[in-house]
């Protein structure tokens, strides 16, 4: 293996893309080679750094510098004074006054730690990073049921929103005798201010693959499909490639490891729609309807897919599964909080000075990701609110900055920790206006199915709209409880149910927001 | 055109969003016509009225002609914090259009959407298959232009 004194690492995502970044790379192993450094210094052109920058961005190691918003013509200067002469180029770093480097904590990571890392686009460089011996084990070593044990016992729990244990998903489905079985993964990422897995995919895409191949093991699935939004060009094309390289392995295919086990993974394409992230929809999504979700029962672990065995998991659970695998569940359990086994990957934006992602232990508190991940507040502004959980998540104030961020602490302040976007709002920002923003959401992806839902939303629109205005009383404030409540009581599926939580924790919160705007008038 | 399109795709069910899909790219006013969903009836063997659901029911397709370059502006709350109203207030004068409109040369159509995923660099758009983040009034002005020239 050769060894090269520093190691760069080049972000390859749609931002970068766009600002040129393929002509940026070529013209810096240009100037590499031209300054004789190119045995010295190696480039890798790899998935999210684990912060976001303007543009072309890259992180230079051992050193651990970040710099952002590159430009080809600033290659001569970068290199002349980096790596020639060893002084960083303090004008183009990510924090120009050098204070603060995103805390990257590749020590803790279990879902991320190859991203950023490893090519992504090579699954020699997995398989370097031990990629695919849990695969091999679960194959080889383990029976299917064994493998539901091990990840019941992981505690692991989903990761898309809803936390339902993901090893007492699989055990419904395993014991089922079926012709068919299937493993759909949910990549249909929409929740806004939610792009973990994408960065999951763009990352690492191997891991998921593996995770999902281990899953089909577990519940005796022949057949996995990825379902994964339009707009996610770059994470298809790399799914793409990446499953391309396992059947040229034999990793899968038929007879897989000659143990008799066949598993094939194809891609889906949505078009658009929010509520297909509910299970029951992606599924009649797939099956080539309009998505509207299913009656449970049967759950899709029974019937689901062409009325076929299906476990329906999101990405970032799959991509856990195989660290439990080939560490076992112990050693998971020692991430994260005793009820909260794991890791969660978080997705920090708005007025923070570093927007981007991080993967921390579950139960880590709101100020520290904000703090230490995000490096604080942005200059000038004083943290206000957090929308945690997307959309269908809730408005905390300061009072909830030591909130332990895991399923259960949440809990406790009728919050959610949904898919894990933080979304940081300044002192100046209007939380009535948040809310009708988020109302607004609701109203354009209700599906329609159900009454409550599709009228409901629009109700609560019509209302938020009349209060921004300055045109609403407290009543309407009530009212619009009232309807939130009666929706999460009788809507059909999750999307009905969760105006409620941004409504009843914005107005708890804040209630002097709205009744400056009801009241004075 | 359709039958041919269709004819890359077996004739189940489940292949109906690619072929709405290759439909809706192939043709140059990127929309789904009426004409392209009784050929779509026919190939799959499904009524009219399921392929007119699910057509309407996803908000990436579009019933009727569309300009050449399609944007999409995100309009969920982390781009509407960050000011996407401004941006789209500058869009529309930009283009003289309201949304949902295409520019009277056929070269835009302005559209909102739901989250991207891109929401680190928000505001976010996407003009066809391309996502601009960071947006400001002033880097959609050269973005509209750079399209503009390159007619």
């Amino acid at each position: 293996m050769k060894f090269f004194r520093s190691h760069v690492l080049v972000s390859i995502n749609d931002t970068s893309l766009n600002a040129g970044v393929q002509d940026f790379i070529k013209a810096l192993r240009t100037e590499l080679a031209k300054q004789n450094l190119a045995e010295e210094i190696n480039i890798l052109e790899t998935g999210p750094l684990g912060f976001f920058g303007r543009g072309i961005c890259l992180s230079v190691y051992p050193e651990n510098v970040n710099y952002q918003d590159l430009k080809t013509e600033d290659v001569q200067e970068l290199v002349a004074e980096h790596f020639l002469k060893g002084r960083p180029v303090s004008r183009l770093m990510l924090d120009t006054a050098g204070k603060f480097s995103p805390k990257l904590n590749y020590a803790n990571r279990i879902v991320l730690r190859n991203s950023g890392i490893i090519d992504p686009e090579s699954i020699d460089e997995y398989i370097g990073a031990g990629g695919y011996e849990a695969w091999e084990k679960a194959l080889t070593q383990m029976e299917p049921m064994q493998i539901v044990e091990e990840v019941k016992q992981s505690g692991l729990r989903g990761r898309g929103g809803a936390g339902f244990p993901a090893g007492v998903k699989w055990s419904f489905t395993a014991p089922l005798q079926a012709e068919q079985k299937y493993v759909v993964v949910n990549a249909d990422e929409g929740e806004p201010g939610t792009f973990k897995d994408r960065l999951i995919m763009e990352g690492d895409p191997h891991q998921l693959l593996e995770g999902i191949m281990i899953c089909a093991r577990a519940v005796g699935a022949t057949k996995a499909w990825i379902y994964i939004r339009g707009e996610y060009k770059l994470c298809i094309q790399r799914l793409e490639k990446a499953i391309a390289q396992a059947r040229e392995y034999g990793i899968i295919g038929t007879n897989i490891f000659e143990s008799g086990f066949d598993l094939d993974i194809d891609i889906k394409i949505g078009a658009g729609a929010y509520v297909c992230g509910e299970e029951t929809a992606l599924i009649e999504s797939l099956e080539g309807n309009r998505g509207n979700p299913r009656w449970k029962p049967p759950f899709p672990g029974v019937e689901g897919l062409w009325r076929y065995p299906t476990v329906v998991n999101n990405v970032e659970t799959l991509a856990n599964v195989p660290y439990i695998i080939k560490n076992g569940a112990a050693e998971y359990r020692k991430y994260g909080t005793p009820e909260c086994s794991g890791t969660k990957v978080f997705t920090i934006l708005g007025d923070v000075a570093h927007p981007g992602l991080c993967e921390v232990d579950m139960g880590t508190t709101l100020r520290t990701i904000i703090n230490d991940y995000a490096g604080g507040m942005k200059k000038g502004f004083r943290f206000k609110a957090a929308l945690v959980g997307g959309a269908a998540g809730v408005i905390l104030s300061e009072r909830h900055l030591d909130v332990k961020m895991d399923f259960a602490s949440l809990n406790q302040y009728a919050a959610v920790l949904g898919s894990g976007a933080i979304l940081v709002m300044n002192e100046h920002q209007s939380i009535v206006d948040m809310l009708w923003s988020i109302l607004r959401f609701f109203r354009h992806e209700s599906c329609g199915k159900c009454a409550p839902c599709r009228n409901g939303c629009q109700q609560l629109y019509k209302l938020i709209t009349k209060i921004k205005k300055g045109e609403g009383s407290m009543d309407d404030v009530e009212l619009m409880l009232t309807i939130a409540e009666t929706m999460q009581a009788t809507s059909f599926c999750a999307l009905g149910q969760s105006p409620i939580m941004g409504i009843r924790s914005a107005i708890e919160n804040f209630k002097d927001e709205f009744i400056a705007l009801c009241v004075t008038r | 055109m359709y039958k041919e399109i269709c004819s890359k795709y077996a004739p189940t069910k489940d292949n109906l969003i690619y072929i709405l899909h290759d439909i809706q790219d192939t043709h140059p006013q990127h929309y789904i016509s009426e004409e392209a969903v009784d050929a779509v009836a026919k190939y799959l063997n499904v009524p009219p009225n399921h392929i007119y659901g699910v057509l309407t029911f996803y908000t990436m397709y579009s019933t009727s002609p569309r300009g050449k370059n399609i944007i999409r502006l995100c309009e969920s709350p982390p781009c509407y914090i960050k000011g996407s109203e401004n941006i789209l207030r500058k869009m529309k004068v930009l283009l003289g259009v309201e949304t949902g409109e295409t520019t009277k040369d056929g070269l835009f159509t302005l559209e909102l959407c739901a989250c991207l995923g891109v929401c680190g660099n928000a505001p976010v758009m996407m003009i066809n298959e391309d996502v601009y983040g960071d947006l400001t009034e002033e880097k959609v002005e050269e973005i509209i232009d750079k399209y503009r020239r390159a007619k």
